[in-house]
C-alpha cells in the first residue's frame, strides 16, 4: 500500500509540474502577445489623434506657428528608399542567384554566402560610418543619394539569401531539363530557375523594403537631415525616421504630436510590406 | 547567334560573379579597413589597452575611453537578453507544441508581427509611454521592495528618472524577444515526431516531452538563436537611443543613465569637431563590428552548423 501512494504522489508531482510549465508557456505567448498590443495600440490612438491633411501638404513651421506639416520628410523617405532600392534589388537579386546558380559546389562561394548570411543582422549603424567615410567626407557634405546606398548596404543582404534560399528549393531535374535542350547557363537560369521562384524573390525583394523603410541609424549621418523641402540627391534631405527622431527628442508638444502621426504612417507602411510579403508567399504555398 | 549566347553567357556569369564578390568578400572586408584607417588618430594616441580601460570621455580635453561605452553596451545587451530568452522559449513552446493546429498561424504571425516594428518606434514609444511608467511605478515599487534586500538593493539606488539601465534593457528585451523565439520555434519544429511520440508512449507530460527531448535535441538551436539575437541587440541603436541618456559613466546602480557604443555613435558623429574625438567615435564603431561580427559568425559557423549537419540540412 505504502508502494501505491508513494507512486501516487509522484504521479501527481509530475502533473502539476506539467501543468504550472504549460501555464507558463502560455502566460510567456500571453505576454509576447501584451507588447504588440500595447505598442500597436498607443501609435494607433495617439497617431490619429494627430494626423491631419496639413501633415502631408505643409512644410514645417518655425516651432510655436501653427500649420506646420512634414511634407519634405514624407517625400525625403520616399525618395531616399526608392533610390536604394533602385540600387539594392538588383545587387541582391543577382547576388542571390550567384549563390544559389554558381556557387553550389564551391566551398569558397559558400563561405562568401555564410558572410552576407551574417551581414543580415549587421548593425546598421556601422554601415552608416563607413559610407560617411566613403561618401559624406570626401564631398565634405550629407546627401541624400549616401543615405540611399547605406540602406542599400542594408537590404542586399537580406534580398540576396531570400533569394538563394528560394532558388535553392527549384528542383534540379527542371534545370537538367533544359540543359538536356541545349540551353545555355544564362537560360536555364533566366527561363527555369527564375521563373519557377519569382514569386520567392519578390517576397524577399518586399521584406528587404520592409527592412530599409524604417532603419533610422545609417541615415542620421549620411542623409542627415534638413527642414525644407527639397528635390536635390546630393543635398542633406529629411526623411520620416530621423525626422520623428529629432522631433520626439525635441522640447516642443507639437513636435511630439507630430512625431506620433509620423510614427503611425511609418508603422503602418512596414507592416503593409510585410503583410503583402506574407501573403505573397501564402498566394504561393497555395498555387504550388 | 552561338557566339551572342556565349557572350551573354560570360558577361552574366561574371557580373554576377562581381556582384557575390562584392557583397560576401569586399563589402566586410573594406568597412573593417575603413574603421581602423579613420579610427588611426585615436588608436595612435590611445592605444588598444588605454582605450578600452579608459572611463574619460572628455572631448574638450581631447581624452577619450570606451569603458563606460563598452560597459553600457554589454550590460544592457546582458540584461535584455537574460530577460528575452526565458520568454522566447516560452513563446516558442506554445507555439509549437501548445497552440491549436488553427490558431498556430495566427500567434506565429503576431510575433512575427512585434519583430517588423520599426526600432525608432520601439524608442520613442520607450520614451514617452514606459519610461513615466517606470519612473512613477515600477521603479518607486522596486525600490521599496527589492531596494530593501542588502547588497541586491544597491542596483536600485538613486532616484527613479525612467531615462536609465533598466528602461532600455527592458525595451531592447521587448525588441528581440521576436525574433529570438522565431528561432528557438523553427529549432523546436525540426525536432522529429517520431521522437516526441516515443517520449509520449513512455508516459512522459507534455512538459517532460519538452524537457527531456525537444530541448536536448535542439540545444545548438537554441543556444545559436540566443547568440545570434545577442549580435543583433549589441548592435541596436534606435531602441536604446532615447533611453540611456547618453552618459559616459559606468552606472552604480540599474536606475542610472549611462550610454552604449551605438548610442555615443548616434548622438556624437556629427558633434566630433576634432580628428581625435571623430577618430575615437569610429575606434568605438570599430570594437562593435568586431564584437558583434564575431558573435554572428560564432552563431552561424559553429553552432547553426552544428544543428545542420545533425538535421541532415544547411542551417536555418
Amino acid at each position: 500500500m505504502g508502494d501505491e501512494r508513494h507512486l501516487r504522489s509522484v504521479i501527481l508531482k509530475r502533473k502539476v509540474i506539467n501543468v504550472v510549465m504549460l501555464t507558463l508557456s502560455t502566460l510567456t505567448a500571453m505576454y509576447g502577445l501584451v507588447w504588440l498590443f500595447w505598442i500597436l495600440g498607443d501609435v494607433l490612438l495617439n497617431g490619429f489623434r494627430f494626423i491631419s491633411l496639413q501633415l502631408f501638404l505643409n512644410d514645417p513651421t518655425p516651432p510655436g506657428i501653427e500649420g506646420g506639416g512634414l511634407r519634405h520628410a514624407f517625400v525625403g523617405h520616399f525618395i531616399i528608399t526608392s533610390l536604394a532600392a533602385l540600387i539594392g534589388v538588383p545587387i541582391g537579386i543577382g547576388t542571390g542567384i550567384f549563390f544559389a546558380e554558381y556557387g553550389r559546389h564551391s566551398k569558397l562561394i559558400k563561405t562568401f554566402r555564410n558572410i552576407t548570411d551574417v551581414l543580415v543582422s549587421f548593425p546598421s549603424i556601422v554601415i552608416g560610418t563607413f559610407v560617411y567615410a566613403l561618401m559624406v567626407k570626401p564631398l565634405g557634405h550629407f546627401s541624400a543619394v549616401s543615405g540611399s546606398v547605406s540602406l542599400a548596404l542594408l537590404m542586399i543582404p537580406v534580398i540576396a539569401i531570400t533569394t538563394d534560399e528560394i532558388l535553392k528549393l527549384v528542383p534540379n531535374s527542371l534545370r537538367e531539363a533544359g540543359y538536356a535542350l541545349g540551353a545555355h547557363r544564362w537560360q536555364v537560369i533566366k527561363d527555369i530557375s527564375i521563373s519557377a521562384a519569382k514569386r520567392g524573390i519578390l517576397t524577399g525583394v518586399i521584406l528587404g523594403i520592409a527592412r530599409i523603410s524604417g532603419e533610422t541609424a545609417p541615415l542620421l549621418f549620411t542623409s542627415f537631415n534638413n527642414n525644407f523641402f527639397s528635390l536635390d540627391i546630393t543635398k542633406p534631405m529629411a526623411s520620416l525616421t530621423v525626422t520623428i527622431f529629432q522631433y520626439a527628442m525635441g522640447p516642443y508638444e507639437e513636435w511630439h504630436r507630430q512625431a506620433w502621426a509620423a510614427s503611425l504612417v511609418l508603422t503602418f507602411g512596414t507592416l503593409l510590406f510585410f503583410i503583402t510579403a506574407k501573403a505573397v508567399v501564402h498566394g504561393m504555398r497555395r498555387s504550388a | 547567334m552561338k557566339r551572342r549566347e556565349e557572350l551573354i553567357e560570360a558577361l552574366t556569369g561574371s557580373t554576377l560573379g562581381l556582384f557575390a564578390l562584392g557583397v560576401g568578400f569586399l563589402f566586410p572586408i573594406s568597412t573593417l579597413f575603413v574603421l581602423v584607417y579613420e579610427s588611426l588618430p585615436a588608436i595612435r594616441k590611445f592605444g588598444l589597452i588605454d582605450f578600452i580601460t579608459g572611463t574619460t570621455w572628455d572631448p574638450v580635453a581631447e581624452v577619450f575611453g570606451a569603458l563606460p561605452a563598452l560597459f553600457g553596451t554589454l550590460l544592457v545587451t546582458f540584461i535584455a537578453s537574460a530577460i528575452a530568452l526565458p520568454v522566447s522559449i516560452g513563446i516558442a513552446m506554445f507555439i509549437s507544441e501548445l497552440s491549436p493546429k488553427k490558431l498556430k498561424p495566427v500567434f506565429s504571425t503576431a510575433v512575427e508581427l512585434l519583430g517588423a516594428i520599426p526600432s525608432i518606434i520601439y524608442g520613442m514609444w520607450g520614451l514617452f509611454v514606459i519610461a513615466p511608467l517606470m519612473a512613477d511605478y515600477v521603479e518607486p515599487f522596486l525600490q521599496e521592495t527589492l531596494g530593501r534586500v542588502p547588497l541586491l538593493g544597491r542596483l536600485f539606488e538613486g532616484a527613479p528618472t525612467g531615462v536609465d539601465a533598466l528602461t532600455a534593457s527592458f525595451v531592447l528585451s521587448v525588441m528581440i524577444i521576436p525574433f529570438m523565439s522565431a528561432i528557438v520555434k523553427d529549432a523546436f519544429e525540426m525536432t522529429p515526431e517520431l521522437l516526441k511520440e516515443a517520449g509520449y508512449g513512455l508516459g512522459a507530460t507534455k512538459w517532460e516531452v519538452v524537457k527531456n527531448v525537444v530541448i536536448p535535441y535542439t540545444l545548438p538551436g537554441i543556444v545559436g538563436g540566443m547568440v545570434l539575437s545577442v549580435g543583433r541587440a549589441l548592435g541596436e541603436t534606435m531602441a536604446v537611443a532615447f533611453l540611456t541618456g547618453n552618459v559616459h559613466q559606468i552606472p552604480k546602480s540599474l536606475l542610472e543613465p549611462l550610454t552604449t557604443i551605438t548610442v555615443a555613435i548616434a548622438n556624437e558623429f556629427t558633434e566630433a569637431d576634432s580628428d581625435v574625438y571623430l577618430a575615437s567615435l569610429y575606434y568605438l564603431a570599430l570594437i562593435l563590428f568586431v564584437l558583434s561580427f564575431g558573435l554572428l559568425m560564432l552563431a552561424k559557423f559553429y553552432l547553426l552548423e552544428r544543428l545542420g549537419k545533425r538535421w541532415g540540412t544547411k542551417g536555418i
